[in-house]
């Protein structure tokens, strides 16, 4: 039987929008199909624009973080974009205290996000 | 630091380092805080903290090694969180982890374990062998249960 997916990935104007299906993303195996399911997306766009939608994610660990790194990587070496999209506060704090803000374009409403990526 | 005659009596399970095992003894530490009337951003700092360090104990203490027994001790009360993951590993030096936020190693994939136990508690000590990290976080007075968290 086939594994459930983990992401819910909606196309629009050519671009990707993916939302959680987890609202915890801890556990190393969960995030491992993720960063697996986020490469195959990648992968099959010649200039990938992608949005990350965190409005249902309440938890987000160290590992998470990594992966969403090499995901980002991933879409820098294809020219394409990456944003980041409704991080609530305690997971903004996350990005806030690793410094990842920097690393990331975040933006706090899909609409912004909708704007930033097509840039 | 807690205070001798403040130590409260703690609870100790020995778990192996799987999924089920970590959500059981998180749930347990996280149920007490409730109890205890802990806002939501303690109990968000306290499961992030508390699961950097279980995975720092599997994935650097046992290199990946499920199987190996990891020593969990916790105790809650009205004032502060305290806990202690011990692994059977033998430990590492903090020190010679990079800085995760140096902008040089921001787009490093790994090492930012530590910075965020020490980022979402308030006392963090790791043993001279580095397989045992003690960790506290106090009790935010200024909001109770079910309040928002503080924007950062």
């Amino acid at each position: 039987m086939a594994e459930t997916s983990m992401l819910q990935i909606f196309e629009q104007d050519g671009i990707t929008n993916v939302e959680f299906v987890e609202t915890n993303i801890l556990d190393e195996i969960c995030i491992s199909r993720i960063g697996d399911e986020l490469s195959s997306v990648v992968e099959r766009k010649a200039c990938p624009k992608v949005i990350l939608n965190f409005k249902n994610v309440h938890a987000l660990s160290s590992s998470a973080l990594g992966m969403l790194i090499t995901v980002n990587t991933k879409i820098g070496d294809k020219n394409g974009k990456l944003v980041l999209a409704s991080l609530d506060g305690p997971i903004r704090d996350v990005f806030r205290i690793t410094k990842l803000d920097k690393a990331f374009s975040i933006c706090d409403t899909l609409a912004d996000a909708m704007g930033s990526v097509r840039k | 630091m807690c205070s001798k005659a403040e130590q409260p009596d703690k609870q100790r399970v020995t778990i192996c380092g799987l999924r089920e095992s970590f959500d059981e003894v998180q749930e347990s530490v996280l149920d007490l805080m409730r109890q205890n009337q802990y806002c939501d951003h303690d109990l968000f700092s306290v499961r992030v903290a508390f699961e950097e360090a279980l995975a720092n104990a599997v994935l650097h203490g046992h290199q990946g090694d499920t199987t190996s027994e990891i020593d969990v001790l916790w105790s809650v009360t009205s004032e502060f969180v305290e806990i202690e993951v011990i692994d059977q590993g033998r430990g590492y030096d903090p020190q010679t982890i990079p800085d995760p936020t140096a902008n040089e190693n921001l787009t490093l994939p790994s090492g930012r374990g530590l910075a965020m136990i020490r980022a979402f508690m308030n006392e963090v000590h790791l043993n001279e062998r580095g397989n045992h990290l003690r960790m506290v976080r106090h009790k935010d007075q200024n909001h109770t249960q079910g309040a928002e968290f503080p924007s950062a």
